[in-house]
């Protein structure tokens, strides 16, 4: 066709600068973490994880509270920071005051009053002799009362001649009282009341102050912990608790799937680069475990594993997860690797002589490793999610021993009237979870862009 | 169709056989025995106990026995309760968790189908966003932290009203049912609509709701003749391991609410180390489950034509 000339055989001038890559080159991890960085809900999960973590390592050096430490006096206190408290005697010696006979009387309460310093150990009330009555009533409520209703509990009658006053040791609490005494004419409350409004204060016996601060003495007055999660049925701190918690349920969480998915990668990456036989017999192996009822033998392996009732047998559950949990990652990865080994890359390895362990370690692993990582966000969620179940149903980790799920067990009993010694375990274990969940889906958005949206 | 259903039974009683050995291997690896806890005082009467639950036999005859008494549905007498069996234990309190279990995923499945399709067709707007919210609620608060909230909401409901609404624990009445039934279905109903919610976003995109929209087919008749229908199968598919999840998280709904089911004797005979139990209810709550799978399975197979499931062997 055309004619060809000597300068057609020339050599062609170099186009080495068409080719220039104009950007840096990603590898895989930089790429998906570009794509991480930019989902806000997952860098917050991050986040909320990071925290996590220094909340259980450094919990213990920042929180210097004893998670084990009773002091019953303060069972099942709700949140308080830096309540003050009264040191008082160990043992309340009050003896009721009698009036003189030759006291003007009146025709009312009069002069109703509080004695010494009110505290929640007993708040004595002293009053005027009242012409003609046979003895007082006395009332008291933490609301307001209207009249002569609403006047809330009727805490006792006084009836020996003469007494003129009264202490009141029962549960006092740390908020304000109204007191209501009433004169008793012929076994009749009269409407002459008296009444007075008190607040008492912290008390604190000696020795459990002395517990608190050396050298505490009576009348002093002494700062109590804070508590800002409250306190336990047994009067212990319950934030320190859900760090000592945290240690355990968070290492359950991550050491059970970190070693099952191991197994599984190793189990799985064998059974898939091999194939034929050897594969189906693991395949095999690998559904029977799948279909054991989950929780039914995490049960069993415990009772197994000689853990009786009332023991914490956290080896022996980590070693169940472990032994019940790898069959669904070696699945994965069999699947994955099976995918991989017909890649052209393995072939032209393993053509360029490749041995089965380099190709496994070079090629194999490190290319499912993206699906690992995102099956072990998930598991870890889960894992937590088992260990709190068995926990609460007392068959984990039990009380004394802190964690999430027995801080919850520990919790419901008296869920109704003190709520927050069961919900802020139980908010711990669903931010948690859902952390972790969040961070699950946005690794999987970021490392496998395929599955996008998919479940 | 009955080549496929006799293939799914047996690989079910091989499963169950495997679950059957396997606890009674796990109950003879425990350390001690049976009688320590007490009850065999001398020597004599502890020969006599041994005889009574035939545990002087040597282990391959007691497993053998075990088999057979298990192939016949015998699952032998309580350690702890006297001469009560095994068997009407579960005849006495499964009926009451089978009932609560189904009755969860009745609201799950529905729940899951309709708030899926909402957030499907509400696409990034605010029913999706409010459903979502609820999703990921429902994902990652325990069952037994939901049982606990709703006790304490409806207590306080109760309390401020004066009224009775729903009682809050026990057993006897339709109205016992309300909470506990919510509360174990709730994580599933989540995962549910997790589910559908994405299946039906992949339906809509397909080559046949185009050619139906352009026939003239109503968005009605489009939503439920052809949307609903193929985005439902992914969530029957999930519904075998969901009532497996939802039969075990009973254990929990069972203890909080004090409803007197199965779980509950679970529970309570692993703390009691009743072995005979323990055993007896592994082995029916996994068959229980296997049974359910399996008819999960045929049901999809009966619903989705496009599986033969003659061929299908690994259609999981």
């Amino acid at each position: 066709m055309n004619e060809l000339k000597p300068s057609d055989f020339e050599r062609a001038p170099s186009r080495q600068a068409l080719h220039r890559i104009s950007r840096p080159s990603l590898s895989y991890w930089q790429d998906a973490w570009l794509r991480l960085r930019r989902n806000r809900q997952a860098i917050f999960s991050l986040g909320i994880v990071m925290a996590l973590v220094f909340f259980t390592l450094a919990g213990p050096w920042l929180w210097r509270q004893d998670p084990s430490t009773q002091l019953l006096e303060e069972a099942s206190l709700g949140p308080t920071l830096g309540r003050k408290a009264v040191v008082v005697e160990e043992l309340d010696s009050w003896s009721p005051e009698f009036a003189d006979a030759r006291a003007t009387a009146w025709d009312r309460v009069q002069d109703l009053r509080v004695i010494g310093e009110p505290t929640t150990e007993g708040i004595t009330l002293q009053w005027g002799p009242v012409e003609g009555a046979e003895g007082y009533a006395i009332y008291r409520t933490d609301r307001k009362p209207r009249g002569l209703n609403r006047l809330g509990l009727p805490l006792a009658e006084v009836k020996k001649p003469g007494q003129l006053s009264f202490r009141d040791r029962m549960n006092v609490e740390p908020r304000s009282y109204t007191y209501t005494v009433l004169p008793i004419f012929k076994g009749l409350e009269a409407e002459v009341y008296g009444r007075v409004k008190v607040a008492p204060r912290i008390a604190l016996k000696l020795a459990a102050a002395q517990r608190l601060k050396a050298g505490a003495r009576v009348g002093d007055t002494i700062v109590l912990p804070a508590h800002p999660f409250g306190t336990d049925s047994l009067g212990r701190d319950l934030l320190s608790r859900i760090i000592a918690g945290a240690r355990i349920s968070l290492s359950i969480g991550l050491l059970a799937p970190l070693l099952y998915m191991l197994l599984g990668v190793l189990i799985g990456g064998f059974a898939g680069y091999s194939g034929g036989r050897i594969d189906l017999a693991i395949v095999r192996g690998i559904d029977l475990v799948v279909a054991l009822p989950f929780l039914l033998f995490m049960i069993l392996f415990r009772i197994a594993f000689g853990v009786g009732p009332g023991e914490s047998g956290v080896h022996a559950m980590v070693v169940a997860m472990v032994a019940l949990s790898w069959p669904s990652s070696a699945r994965l990865v069999r699947g994955q690797v099976m995918q991989l080994r017909e890649a052209e890359y393995v072939q032209a390895a393993r053509l360029l002589g490749a041995r089965t362990g380099y190709l496994l370690l070079r090629h194999l692993i490190p290319n499912t490793m993206g699906v690992i990582l995102v099956y072990l966000t998930f598991a870890i969620p889960s894992t937590i999610f088992t260990e709190a179940f068995l926990s609460f149903i007392g068959m984990g980790v039990v009380p004394p021993t802190p964690s999430w799920g027995s801080l919850c067990n520990d919790g419901i009993q008296s869920f109704l009237s003190h709520p927050h010694e069961f919900i802020f375990p139980a908010i711990f274990i669903s931010v948690t979870v859902l952390a972790f969940n969040l961070l699950g889906d946005g690794l999987r958005d970021a490392l496998d862009p395929k599955q996008r949206g998919s479940s | 169709m009955i080549r496929y259903l006799l293939k799914q039974v047996t690989s079910g009683l091989i499963t169950v056989y495997f679950i059957a050995t396997a606890t009674f291997f796990a109950m003879h690896a425990v350390p001690g025995d049976p009688l320590m806890g007490g009850k065999a005082t001398t020597p004599e009467i502890r020969a006599n106990l041994q005889r009574k639950y035939g545990l002087d036999r040597p282990v391959l005859e007691q497993y053998t026995t075990f088999l057979s008494n298990m192939a016949r549905g015998d699952f032998g007498i309580s350690f702890t309760q006297h001469n009560r069996s095994v068997n009407d234990i579960i005849r006495e309190h499964f009926p009451i968790s089978a009932v609560l279990g189904l009755l969860a995923i009745a609201v799950a499945a529905t729940g899951g189908v309709m708030l899926g399709s909402i957030t499907a067709i509400f696409r990034n707007r605010l029913p999706d966003r409010a459903i979502m919210v609820l999703v990921i609620f429902g994902v990652s608060v325990p069952s037994f932290v939901v049982a606990a909230l709703m006790q304490l909401g409806i207590t306080e409901l109760n309390r401020l009203t004066g009224l009775s609404i729903l009682p809050v624990g026990g057993w006897g009445e339709a109205g016992h049912l309300v909470l506990p039934a919510l509360a174990l279905g709730l994580s599933t109903l989540a995962f549910l609509t997790r589910l559908m919610r994405s299946s039906m976003l992949e339906v809509t995109g397909a080559d046949y709701i185009r050619t139906a929209r352009a026939k003239g087919v109503s968005p009605t008749g489009i939503f439920f003749g052809h949307q609903l229908r193929n985005a439902v199968l992914p969530v029957i598919t999930v519904l075998g391991p969901a009532i497996a999840a939802i039969t075990t998280g009973g254990f929990v709904v069972e203890q909080v609410f004090a409803i007197p089911g199965l779980g509950r004797y679970f529970v309570q005979a692993v703390h009691q180390l009743d072995y005979t139990v323990i055993m007896g209810l592994t082995v029916f709550y996994g068959a229980y489950l296997v049974f359910m799978v399996i008819l999960v399975d045929i049901a999809y197979g009966l619903i989705d034509p496009r599986i033969r499931v003659g061929k299908a062997g690994g259609s999981r």
